[in-house]
């Protein structure tokens, strides 16, 4: 266009022309605030040796990804926080005495493992953090079992109700002055960091008020107390910040229905009639597995759809 | 009586909540600008159709409301100089798709001398349909939302279908624009006197005006001058983008969905934005054909946002300076609203029948983001009101599977920019669909021409055989090559 005399270039795209100022790494961000009450609850009940578990596990998650990303010529992603999402999660599923080195084994195998190799961020098909907590049971069931309260040896709730013994009080359960992995023992403090999440849009309440109305309901009808099955072991963090893992949830409303279903139903039958004391590691990973299938079934309607003949 | 519910407001399923940004603009009223300074083209691609044919040449004198383009075919209109004066070119010029278009360049000569014949009121209440018909494709009336469908077509659904519901549709959930909102309240009995208009054609049909509820004073002042009317109802719309979108709008008013590939007339609805409405009103009652439009001229880079009356024609950059010109460096120049709207090259284009705004935006307002992977959050299937997958769309588009992407139903996308305002990984999802639709569209018009050519080939070779016993080896070749070419 010769007679065009202005030098200015106009950034030329096709519409839309106004995007949201959400961007993964603000979604992130906010996944780890909301984790933040409950991790500092850990450090403070038991004992600034887990600070070090924290920062181990989100050092070597981050390192690890960076790493991977530079070896394999990628462009690096860890400025996306996902990393640091990963590897705070998983201190929280750890023991507090867990060995330093245990927990960074974990958080390399998380990222390299279940995550890189598949592809990156949005492409693994299982919860990093919970695929490695799994791996680090199997691999040192003593150390990742030993529940230490300032140095005296506890069994957590579940165990107790397991093998028999004397249970801590309900309001102690909710409040998190119980034993059990870092992060999720105070059911008080997870609870307001999911809703915080649900409030701002990050996560999808369905997933987990599924997941916890169907424990509360099954436990019960199983002979056992809802309320305390729902505030004891990883239930709280499990429902509001494992099973809602994007990656690794259905797409829709009616398939987030299912996964929290199917999370509920899993968790008390493994707390029930399984050999461990504790079910939710398990049963999200299983229903993660089922993620495709459920996606495939439960696409929606679209609008003015024609049955085809 | 009007029915009660109608006081909650309603809505269609899915949708986002941008922030509006209407604060700018809602507050000032419309501005005439009826003097344009610099020469006004008039393209004669203004509607979805086939082009016009100029009726004048270089040289020729015009005068205000005279036809200069002719329409072309029964899905087409003529366009009106807006103006009377010379013909100072017929040539190719930038018009707002981005390509340049054959137009018709008039230099105002500010006597605005009018044709013949104008300001003829039509007794609309003792017309037949037909004649009413005629009028509006006379007019040059076509849809002024921005898909500039002529109106009259609209008007004339095929007769099986049986038309209850006609929707004025004044959501205007675009952010930044308020052209149909200031109508809305300025010239409100222009909006109620075309919907009667429309109702006459249709005797069995109830008509909404429909407006959103981030728009009180015009929901109140229709319903006010609307009170007593036993067919016109004021429907108050949740905000929410797109709820002006033809298909939200049906859904939201009667519950109903058009079928899949059909149109509103499927559901039984016709829907006209409210600026074609009035549009209806100048040709039936003031005889003028459309060669005005409003604009609302917004954005961070313009020094004061405004809503315009203009002469179809205008010069842009001119109506820029008329609002206090441009303020620092624009980044981007938007032709419609910030969702759905296309980004110019230049400032130097003509304000069409379908111009509703130009946004100016400045570099803060101009953010993209970076595309990063698909973290699969789902939000893009929430936000989609067609209720589509996006993200899977969005794979199958980029890997070329279209297929998939029909299979998926890629093809009802109503390209409305939701999913792809929501994505946090800013990916570009509408912009794929976009590409994929275009691409499958051009695939089933070439399949559906070579098959033509196909059958045409054959239908030949078969009269040829017919007629002329000696060869007929030849005309077989010609029916067997034929398929092959497509």
């Amino acid at each position: 266009m010769a007679e065009q005399q202005e030098q200015v270039l106009y950034h030329l795209s096709v519409s839309p022309h106004i995007r949201s100022k959400q961007t993964t790494t603000s979604i992130m961000c906010e996944v780890l605030l909301a984790l933040t009450p409950a991790a500092i609850f850990s450090i403070w009940y038991f004992g600034i040796r887990t600070l070090f578990v924290y920062l181990v596990t989100m050092g070597s998650a981050v390192l690890s990804e960076w790493v991977w990303q530079k070896l394999t010529k990628q462009k690096t992603t860890i400025k996306d926080c996902s990393a640091l999402v990963t590897g705070m999660l998983l201190a929280m599923n750890l023991p507090a005495g867990i060995p330093l080195w245990m927990a960074a084994v974990g958080a390399v195998f998380a990222i390299i493992i279940v995550k890189q190799i598949f592809g990156g961020i949005g492409q693994n098909f299982m919860n990093p953090a919970l695929s490695a907590r799994c791996f680090m049971l199997v691999a040192w069931s003593s150390a990742m079992t030993n529940f230490t309260v300032h140095g005296v040896a506890s069994a957590t709730p579940l165990t107790i109700i397991k093998n028999g013994g004397e249970l801590p009080e309900m309001l102690d359960c909710f409040l998190g002055t119980i034993p059990g992995s870092l992060g999720e023992t105070s059911a008080l403090l997870l609870l307001l960091g999911g809703i915080y999440l649900i409030i701002r849009g990050i996560i999808d309440w369905i997933v987990p008020l599924t997941y916890i109305v169907v424990v509360l309901g099954l436990s019960f009808l199983f002979g056992r107390n809802g309320v305390y099955e729902i505030l004891t072991g990883g239930l709280m963090l499990g429902a509001f910040f494992m099973a809602t893992d994007y990656a690794t949830t259905p797409m829709t409303h009616k398939g987030r229905f299912f996964m929290g279903l199917g999370c509920g139903i899993l968790t008390t039958l493994i707390r029930c009639f399984g050999g461990y004391p504790e079910g939710v590691s398990f049963s999200i990973l299983l229903m993660n597995v089922m993620v495709p299938i459920i996606d495939r079934f439960t696409l929606p309607r679209i609008y003015g759809e024609v049955k085809s003949k | 009586m009007k029915q009660p519910l109608l006081n909650a407001p309603r809505t269609f399923k899915g949708g986002i909540h941008p922030p509006d940004f209407k604060s700018f603009t809602e507050g000032n009223s419309i501005q005439m600008y009826m003097d344009p300074k610099m020469d006004l083209v008039f393209p004669m691609v203004q509607h979805i159709g086939a082009p016009c044919k100029p009726t004048v040449k270089k040289g020729d004198l015009v005068l205000r409301g005279q036809v200069i383009g002719e329409a072309q075919g029964y899905v087409s209109v003529p366009i009106h100089s807006s103006v009377s004066g010379k013909v100072k070119d017929v040539k190719p010029m930038l018009h707002t798709n981005g390509s340049k278009v054959l137009s018709v360049i008039i230099e105002n000569d500010h006597q605005y001398n009018e044709v013949e014949g104008m300001h003829k009121a039509h007794d609309y209440k003792n017309m037949t349909k037909a004649e009413i018909l005629d009028v509006i494709k006379n007019a040059g009336i076509v849809g002024m939302g921005g898909a500039g469908f002529p109106a009259h077509v609209k008007l004339n659904p095929p007769p099986d279908k049986k038309i209850d519901t006609i929707i004025v549709n004044g959501a205007e959930c675009e952010p930044f624009l308020s052209s149909d909102f200031r109508l809305l309240i300025e010239e409100p009995k222009k909006v109620v006197e075309g919907l009667r208009i429309i109702l006459h054609m249709f005797p069995e049909a109830e008509g909404f005006i429909a407006i959103e509820d981030n728009k009180p004073t015009a929901l109140s002042l229709m319903s006010l001058l609307t009170t007593g009317e036993e067919r016109i109802h004021v429907a108050t719309l949740k905000t929410k983008y797109p709820q002006g979108g033809e298909k939200q709008l049906i859904e939201a008013i009667t519950g109903r969905e058009v079928p899949s590939g059909g149109l509103p007339a499927d559901a039984g609805c016709i829907v006209h934005n409210a600026d074609t409405v009035v549009a209806i009103y100048r040709a039936m009652i003031e005889g003028r054909p459309l060669m005005r439009r409003i604009v609302t001229i917004a954005g961070g880079a313009v020094a004061k946002a405004c809503t315009f009356k203009v002469r179809i024609g205008t010069n842009v950059q001119e109506l820029v300076e008329a609002a206090g010109g441009v303020v620092g460096t624009p980044s981007k120049i938007i032709c419609g609203g910030p969702m759905m709207g296309m980004a110019q090259v230049s400032l130097d284009i003509p304000v069409l029948k379908g111009t509703s705004g130009i946004l100016l935006f400045n570099e803060e307002q101009d953010f993209m983001g970076d595309e990063t992977a698909c973290i699969r959050c789902g939000k893009c299937v929430g936000a989609c009101p067609i209720h589509l997958m996006p993200l899977m769309l969005n794979r199958f588009a980029l890997d070329r599977d279209w297929a998939s992407f029909e299979k998926y139903h890629g093809m009802d996308c109503i390209e409305c920019g939701s999913c792809a305002y929501v994505c946090p990984a800013k990916r570009h999802l509408t912009q794929t669909f976009k590409a994929g639709k275009k691409i499958i569209a051009d695939e089933r018009r070439k399949k559906a021409a070579a098959a033509k050519a196909a059958a045409d080939a054959k239908a030949a070779a078969e009269a040829k055989a017919a007629e002329a016993v000696p060869a007929p080896a030849k005309a077989e070749d010609k029916a067997g090559a034929a398929p092959a070419g497509k």
